[in-house]
Order: C-alpha cells, then sequence, then structure tokens
C-alpha cells in the first residue's frame, strides 16, 4: 500500500513541478474556448445554448493533450521499467498513475469550467451542471487515455496516433456529459438519467483502462 | 492434415495455395447467384427500385462487424494462446473490414439521401458504425507506426478487444434508442420480418459477399506471411552484409 501511495504522491510532485503540466491544461483550456467565439460569432444567447457541449469539447482536447506525459515520461528516464518489474499489481501501479493524473490535470479543469462558464454567458444552472458532469466524466477521460497512452509509450512521436486512438472510445463519455448539461437546463429528460449513465461509463473506465494499460505494457514492451 | 497443423506458416501457404482458386471461384458463382436473384427480386411498394442497395449495405454492414469480431478473436489467439498466425488474421482483416464498414456507411448514405431525406443523420446506429470504422482505422495506424511485428501484434490485440465493446452497441443501439434507422429486421427473437422474396436475395449476397471476404482474408494473410519472409531475409542480409 505504501508503494502505491508513494507512486501517487511522486507523480503529483512531478506533474506540480515539471513543466507545469498541471496548470498547462488549464491553460489550454482557457485558449479553447476563447477560440470558440472568434469562430462562432459573439452571439450570447447561441453561446450559452452550445456553452455546454464548447467546455466538453475544450476539457476532452485539454485531458487529452496531457496524456502524453502519463505513461511515455518514465518510459524516458526509467523508471516504468522500475514499475514493471517491482511487485505491486501493474494494473494498481497505471491506476495510481492515472488518479495523481486526475488530480493534477483532470480536477482542474473542473475547478477552472465554472468560471468558463460566465465567459460563454451560461446560466448558473447550467454551469453548475456542467461543472458536476465533468466532475464524473474527466475521470472516464483520464483512464480510457491511459489505454491509449500504454498503447503509444514506445513510440517517438506518437502523440497524434494516440489522440486517434482515444477519441473513438471517448465519444460515449462526451455524448451523456453534453446530454446531462443540456438535460439539466432544458428538455424533458430528467439530470439523473444521463448523469446515470456517465457515472456508469467512468466506474467501467476504472476496472477497463488499468487491465486493458497494464496488458499494452506488458505485451507492448519488449 | 489436421487444423492445427495450419498454425505453420509454410503449411498454411500450401494450404491457400489449394485453397483460394476454389473459394474465388465460389466467390464469383455465389455473386452471380445473388445479383441474378436481385435483378429479379420485386420493387417495394413503398421505396421502389432503390430497396435493392440494402442488398449491398445489408451485408456490408454484416461483414464490417463480423471482421471486427474475428480480429478479436484472433486478438484473443494472440494474448492468450500465442497462435503462431493469430496476429497475420488480425491484420490482414482490419482494412477488409474497414473496407466493408466503409461500403456500408456510403451505400447507408445513397439510401438514404430518398428515403429519408438526408445523407446522414447522428442517431445511434449511425454513429456506432462511424466509431467502428474510425476504430479500424486507429488498429490499421497502430499496425503501421510500430515497427516489430510481434510488439505490434500484442499492442494492436490490446486496442481490439478493447473495442470489442463497440460490437454490442451497433447491434443493440436500434432497440435501446429512438433511432432513424429501421429496428432489426433479419437477426431477431422471432425470426425475420422480411417476406422471403426479398429475404432470399438478401441471404445469399451475404454468403456471396462472406466468401468475398474469406478469400480476400486469405489471400491478404498470404500476403502477410510473404512480406515478413521478405523482411526477414532483409534484415539477415544487411547484417550479413555488416559483417556480423
Amino acid at each position: 500500500m505504501t508503494a502505491l501511495r508513494a507512486l501517487l504522491v511522486r507523480d503529483m510532485r512531478l506533474a506540480v513541478r515539471v513543466g507545469g503540466g498541471a496548470l498547462i491544461g488549464v491553460l489550454f483550456f482557457l485558449i479553447v474556448v476563447t477560440l470558440m467565439p472568434f469562430a462562432l460569432g459573439p452571439d450570447l444567447a447561441l453561446l450559452a445554448r452550445i456553452g455546454p457541449a464548447i467546455l466538453w469539447l475544450g476539457a476532452l482536447l485539454a485531458s487529452l493533450l496531457a496524456l502524453d506525459r502519463l505513461i511515455a515520461m518514465d518510459h524516458e528516464d526509467g523508471s516504468l521499467d522500475l514499475i514493471l518489474t517491482a511487485r505491486v499489481p501493474l494494473e494498481l501501479a497505471v491506476a495510481a498513475k492515472a488518479i495523481a493524473h486526475w488530480l493534477t490535470t483532470g480536477l482542474p479543469l473542473v475547478v477552472v469550467a465554472p468560471l468558463l462558464g460566465l465567459l460563454l454567458n451560461l446560466e448558473p444552472k447550467a454551469t453548475g451542471a456542467v461543472a458536476l458532469t465533468l466532475l464524473a466524466g474527466t475521470p472516464a477521460l483520464t483512464f480510457i487515455g491511459l489505454i491509449g497512452a500504454a498503447l503509444t509509450v514506445a513510440l517517438r512521436r506518437g502523440g497524434l496516433l494516440l489522440a486517434v486512438l482515444v477519441l473513438p472510445l471517448t465519444v460515449p463519455v462526451l455524448i451523456f456529459g453534453v446530454a446531462a448539461s443540456n438535460a439539466a437546463v432544458v428538455g424533458p429528460v430528467p439530470f439523473g438519467t444521463p448523469f446515470g449513465i456517465l457515472c456508469a461509463l467512468t466506474l467501467m473506465s476504472l476496472v477497463v483502462g488499468p487491465f486493458a494499460a497494464a496488458a499494452a505494457l506488458r505485451h507492448g514492451l519488449e | 492434415m489436421t487444423l492445427v497443423d495450419l498454425a505453420n506458416p509454410s503449411r498454411f501457404l500450401a494450404f491457400t495455395d489449394r485453397v483460394l482458386t476454389w473459394l474465388a471461384a465460389a466467390t464469383l458463382l455465389a455473386f452471380a447467384l445473388g445479383l441474378s436473384q436481385v435483378v429479379a427480386a420485386p420493387d417495394d411498394y413503398q421505396q421502389g427500385a432503390t430497396v435493392k442497395i440494402m442488398f449491398i449495405h445489408v451485408p456490408a454492414a454484416w461483414l464490417g462487424i463480423f471482421a471486427w469480431a474475428l480480429m478479436s478473436i484472433a486478438a484473443l489467439g494472440t494474448l492468450v494462446w500465442r497462435h503462431p498466425l493469430a496476429d497475420v488474421a488480425a491484420k490482414a482483416a482490419a482494412p477488409i473490414g474497414a473496407a466493408f464498414t466503409l461500403m456500408c456507411l456510403i451505400t447507408g448514405a445513397l439510401w438514404g439521401r430518398p428515403m429519408w431525406g438526408t445523407y446522414w443523420v447522428w442517431d445511434a446506429r449511425l454513429t456506432s458504425v462511424l466509431v467502428l470504422f474510425l476504430m479500424y482505422l486507429g488498429v490499421i495506424a497502430l499496425w503501421r507506426t510500430i515497427d516489430d511485428p510481434t510488439r505490434a501484434a500484442r499492442a494492436t490485440a490490446v486496442l481490439t478487444l478493447v473495442g470489442a465493446i463497440n460490437l454490442p452497441i451497433i447491434k443493440f443501439s436500434v432497440d435501446w434508442w429512438n433511432t432513424l434507422h429501421q429496428p432489426a429486421s433479419v437477426l431477431r427473437l422471432g425470426g425475420p420480418t422480411i417476406h422471403p422474396t426479398i429475404l432470399a436475395p438478401l441471404v445469399t449476397m451475404a454468403i456471396a459477399f462472406t466468401l468475398l471476404f474469406l478469400t480476400l482474408h486469405l489471400g491478404a494473410m498470404r500476403n502477410e506471411i510473404l512480406r515478413r519472409r521478405v523482411r526477414t531475409m532483409r534484415m539477415l542480409q544487411a547484417s550479413a552484409a555488416a559483417g556480423h
């Protein structure tokens, strides 16, 4: 247990220190949300209507870009070999890394989302719904991204391939995240229905992600 | 010669040499029979002759899903049973499955324009098949990006198994969601709801397409085995030239 906790703390420290991985994701999120009105026009009513979708897409892309650092960094400096040969089960080790990654890159996105909702003229109910769905959905994005990161760990410039592999798998999370956000504001569907499915997707990814990533690491590295 | 002997690549190549011509001939025959049945089939009272797109669209959809299922079993063969030719089967099936899925999407769009008034709609069935197509492209990309075939085989095996979750979603999408795409008419509890005059050509075309898939698949497996032999020979030649 202490080994896992040490791994978690180490990853969190590295994410906060090295290269500012934690805050760069938030910065990218801000930039994406700022770009949208330039493309869509400043019509506030329109922005309010598609605001949840913009926030969800921004969060998805921001967490996608941060995935590069999840396993590849350890592969480069050799600590991945230590993790692979440690007595801790590999599934738990990668799960600990993913939790650390979510705490340092996913959770800041959730915290910042309400502020960005102000930029998009979201009403308070929508902002709350988006923040809640992001809180439930960003772990799914991290754990699904974990699979892609493990598959592309040994590739030198695997960044774009990582996106190609991960994005189709995150489509259901995106669909239900936005559906839940919209259901809270408008629409006959109660918020709980898509939100429940979103939570189910996250729980499923918490299990499937580490097992698939561990299998990919074991088989994919010599 | 038992089935397990086919795990030997040389014996497998000998097997394909014998079988491939007959398979190709059977495919041509099946297509000839199927197309004659398609031409003879009656027009739909609402859709007219456009309904005959179904005889390409539905088998292509079935085979696109079947190819991924085949790849998933091959992935298990690579990861669990260490079958020597499992990764060759998976690598060969991916582009063929992608082509069938693309054909399903395109014929569906061409059919949707006169029927629904739109080429595309974001309902559950169409979206999940599009996601399947994207996953096919992802697997093909991963195959090409990793140099060593054995490592690539295992990585793509993991990815294929993760993507297999999409298959039941596609199948049951028309039941779980309110979709524009029509519900299941053939493979459902309670039997098919299509009239035999239209069901018979559909089944024949499905058999023809399956034979086509098998022919292309065996041919592609053959090519992949030969390609790996060429690669090995090149590597041996390079290391001999370097004086090792």
